[in-house]
């Protein structure tokens, strides 16, 4: 037993010290195409197909990361995770197996691989985004940037890191196509989503919100005055829960093209530095 | 600790009759208590109440039960007529059958609203517990992550003692480092461990008895699965369904740890079977085994679930059926030999393990087994030749259309997985899967967790390579407006159809409990344990944990008090009468 301790604490020494610090495969099309593979079945849940992003993970084909300056760091953030959001340790996320070293160093060249050094699109004017996200879209009514905003709908001071450009166009001019994550616990499966919550109390008052939390028994949830409600289903006259968010559909008439694309400028600007 | 072992282990005889005598008083007041609320329509008993001593009737059960808890060891024969004890929960599903049913009634629809938490054991571990406890003689053992195992004062949760295997740092679990639970057997309860060795430890100590190997944890293969102790063997089955081993049950001697009997679920060459593999694609080709399966001591027969062919999602290059991937395997329980085989999915292409526990059900004289596969179908099965009787879907199915000859679902043309990706209902995570279910024979329906949520199966080639994840597909959740959905639902296993369902905020990994109290017991991942009325699915009862649940209840009784078990987040909750 003494013996296979020490051998496992010597290999575990010498894994440390080669793996961590160099990409043993920087540059290798071989290894970015194993690493391809790979990406599709770990990483593409969130970060979508191809790396360019999803409903949850940021868009990794942009050169500039917002957690990782080079493939050490990227390695760290895909071994252990970024505490406080949804990028879970390597074989932590209960489904499916982890990545073995030589595995993680793959779809970290392969990531290299399909980066992108200059935007598809010149950014719009971040300035004038900044004015309609706390002046004349009233985006700030609900939604809080680097502590300054509303509480109703999901803190966006990160989101310009976290999300492509795609995503958070479409998500403001279909806010129900993909309803934002809330509190994500521990060992629970999902996320709590920005759900709308009708109820009925028990002396007939009807509170409309957003659900922050809710089970089978209870629900937690902001109303657009920004009151917390903490209700016991069985006591409620009437509960009611829809996937259309409060959130209004930004059309073209209440936004143009530009003007959105000056928002995105200003969340980009704002979440990826 | 010395007391404590006194205490729990005592050969000390009159400490031990005492606390028999209070066991056999309420025990038995309640039963009779529970027979006439029953011929009544009924009120509620106020709880703990315990029979005044002039009242105990000593009935021939309870003296059958008094030896047995004297001899304080686990008999083969004692799992054989577990019934007989409800207040020991001696094995995985609680008796041979498969039910997870409790014949304990002291708590019941009429009190359930009045439970209350009794102990909370906090094992310290992280991530998911998926443990179900074992009880015998008021000793509770269970397991926790990274292959823990201890022992617990069933009245108070104290330890009487912890193991921790110190395990390697390469091993390589498929799904969390996860346990699901212990066998009991003699004076030693027997775990499989991450890094694939089966051991014994001494029911008193902990002490390791012995230790043995069963594969080069490596190349991929662990145990994560409650062991089945049969006679004097206990058997067991590999996990790495996800890393192409050829999936395995063994049979070890009891007592020694010699092995008795491998049967590999891929057959070798020359093997019945081999030849619905393509190539060499048998050596890499899964099959795993890693749900505890049923015994049927009157036939001597073991029955046990298999799960996915290697790779998991992707059936290119390894061209046929897949024998005896996803399959239920009717294995002699003394030799290992094949009685008989159903496989539920034929060369599979979406991750649907049959590794649900197979039920066994006897009705109108017929020997029947039942499962509710992954697949999205209520199976029901004769039992003595593994003859299909129906298959039913129990929940949102779009894989398949049609029906053979035999009256077994088979794939439509289009649901295998494309490199642009194809959704298909259910998806990789199942209909069910590994939560156990249970069927209660008073209320004859069977009660199961399921899921609705479709997959995008995308193919993603991968070449085998020892010890890495060999899926060649992966999956997403698919891009719909609907959520995925979470159920208990009622089966009556004779029409297949759902009697009520219970729907859940979101899906839930807890197994279920059935007892002769009219309840049935299951968790959600909100965290809440919920008793809810067996005939209707009317939630009765509820109580917030603060973790979500993977792990399925049991129940046991000491002192003449009913609990009720659960692991939940990283601790072990029991729940009983004020």
């Amino acid at each position: 037993m003494t013996h296979r301790r020490l051998l496992v604490c010597c290999l575990g020494l010498v894994s440390i010290t080669a793996a961590q610090d160099r990409n043993p495969f920087s540059g290798n099309p071989q290894a970015a195409k194993a690493g391809a593979s790979e990406f599709r079945i770990n990483c593409a849940l969130c970060h979508g197909l191809g790396a360019r992003g999803g409903g949850r993970g940021p868009d990794l084909t942009r050169a500039q990361k917002k957690h990782a300056h080079n493939d050490a760091d990227m390695f760290q953030i895909i071994s252990n995770g970024i505490p406080g959001t949804a990028m879970p340790a390597n074989g932590t996320n209960g489904q499916g197996v982890g990545m073995t070293d030589e595995e993680i160093w793959q779809i970290i060249t392969y990531i290299r691989s399909v980066e992108v050094k200059v935007p598809a699109r010149p950014l719009g004017d971040a300035v004038h985004g900044k004015q309609l996200f706390y002046g004349d879209a009233n985006c700030s009514l609900c939604h809080m940037v680097e502590g300054k905003g509303g509480r109703l709908g999901p803190d966006l001071s990160g989101i310009g890191g976290a999300r492509t450009r795609e995503a958070i166009t479409d998500s403001v001019r279909h806010p129900s196509h993909h309803l934002a994550w809330g509190l994500t616990e521990s060992t629970k499966e999902f996320p709590q989503e920005y759900e709308t919550v009708t109820v009925i109390t028990a002396d007939g008052t009807e509170i409309k919100g957003v659900a922050l939390n809710e089970d089978s028994f209870s629900v937690q949830l902001m109303d657009a005055n920004e009151q917390i409600h903490l209700l016991e289903k069985d006591k409620l006259r009437s509960f009611q829960k829809s996937r259309e968010s409060m959130m209004p559909p930004y059309g073209q008439s209440l936004l143009t093209d530009q003007d959105l694309e000056d928002i995105v400028s200003y969340l980009i600007s704002v979440g990826a530095k | 600790m010395k007391t404590l072992r006194r205490l729990r282990f005592s050969t000390v005889r009159p400490l031990r009759l005492q606390i028999l005598d209070v066991t056999l008083g309420a025990y038995g007041a309640e039963r009779r208590e529970n027979k006439a609320r029953g011929a009544s329509g009924g009120h509620a008993r106020r709880n703990g109440q315990q029979a005044p001593k002039g009242r105990i009737m000593i009935l021939p059960g309870f003296v059958c039960l008094l030896s047995l808890s004297l001899s304080a060891q686990v008999t083969p024969d004692r799992i054989v007529t577990a019934a007989k004890e409800p207040q020991n929960w001696l094995t995985y599903s609680g008796s041979y059958d498969g039910h997870r049913h409790s014949r304990l009634d002291q708590i019941n629809t009429a009190n359930a609203h009045s439970l209350t938490a009794k102990w909370v054991y906090q094992t310290a571990a992280t991530g998911k517990l998926e443990t179900t406890p074992l009880v015998a003689d008021g000793v509770l053992y269970a397991t926790a992550q990274d292959d823990r195992a201890f022992a617990l004062d069933a009245r108070t949760g104290r330890p009487i003692w912890l193991y921790q295997r110190q395990l390697p740092a390469d091993i390589r679990p498929c799904c969390g480092r996860v346990n699901r639970g212990l066998a009991l057997l003699g004076n030693k309860v027997y775990l499989g461990t991450l890094d694939a060795h089966v051991i014994a430890l001494d029911t008193k100590t902990g002490n390791v008895i012995w230790d043995v190997p069963a594969f080069d944890y490596r190349q991929g293969y662990s145990f994560t699965v409650a062991p089945l102790a049969v006679k004097d063997e206990i058997i067991i089955g590999v996990s790495g369904g996800e890393y192409g081993v050829r999936g395995f049950i063994d049979a070890y001697d009891a007592e020694t740890g010699v092995r008795r009997w491998r049967f590999y679920t891929v057959p070798g060459p020359g093997e019945p079977g081999h030849d619905t593999w393509e190539g060499d694609s048998w050596k890499t080709g899964g099959a795993p085994a890693w749900n505890t399966g049923t015994y049927d001591p009157a036939t001597d027969q073991v029955f046990w679930p298999t799960g996915n062919p290697a790779p998991s999602n992707r059936g290119e290059g390894r061209a046929g059926d897949n024998l005896y991937s996803n399959s239920l395997l009717a294995l002699n329980a003394s030799t290992g030999k094949l009685n008989w085989y159903f496989q539920f999915t034929r060369h599979d292409e979406h991750d649907w393990d049959a590794t649900q526990v197979p039920v066994m059900i006897d009705a109108n004289g017929r020997h029947l087994i039942a499962q509710a596969n992954r697949n999205g179908f209520f199976y029901l099965l004769d039992r003595t030749t593994g003859k299909l009787i129906s298959a039913s879907p129990y929940g949102k199915i779009t894989w398949s259309d049609s029906k053979d000859s035999e009256g077994r679902p088979i794939a439509n043309q289009n649901a295998s997985p494309t490199l642009a990706g194809n959704t298909v209902c259910p998806g990789a995570l199942g209909t069910t899967n590994f939560m156990a279910p249970t069927y209660n024979p008073a209320t004859s329906l069977f009660y199961v967790t399921s899921r609705d949520q479709c997959d995008t199966f995308s193919t993603a080639p991968q070449a085998y390579e020892p010890g890495h994840a060999y899926y060649g597909s992966a999956y997403f959740p698919s891009d719909e407006a609907e959520p995925y959905r979470g159920f208990l639902k009622a089966i009556d296993p004779a029409t297949g159809q759902v009697k009520w369902q219970f729907q859940h905020t979101s899906p839930t990994w807890s197994g279920v409990l059935s007892t002769a109290g009219g309840l049935v017991f299951t968790g959600d991942a909100e965290g809440n344990f919920i008793a809810l009325d067996a005939a209707t699915g009317k939630p009765l009862w509820h109580f917030q944990m603060g973790g979500a649940v993977y792990a399925a209840p049991m129940a046991f009784a000491v002192d003449g008090k009913e609990y009720i078990a659960i692991a939940a987040g990283s601790a072990i909750f029991t729940f009983g009468l004020p």
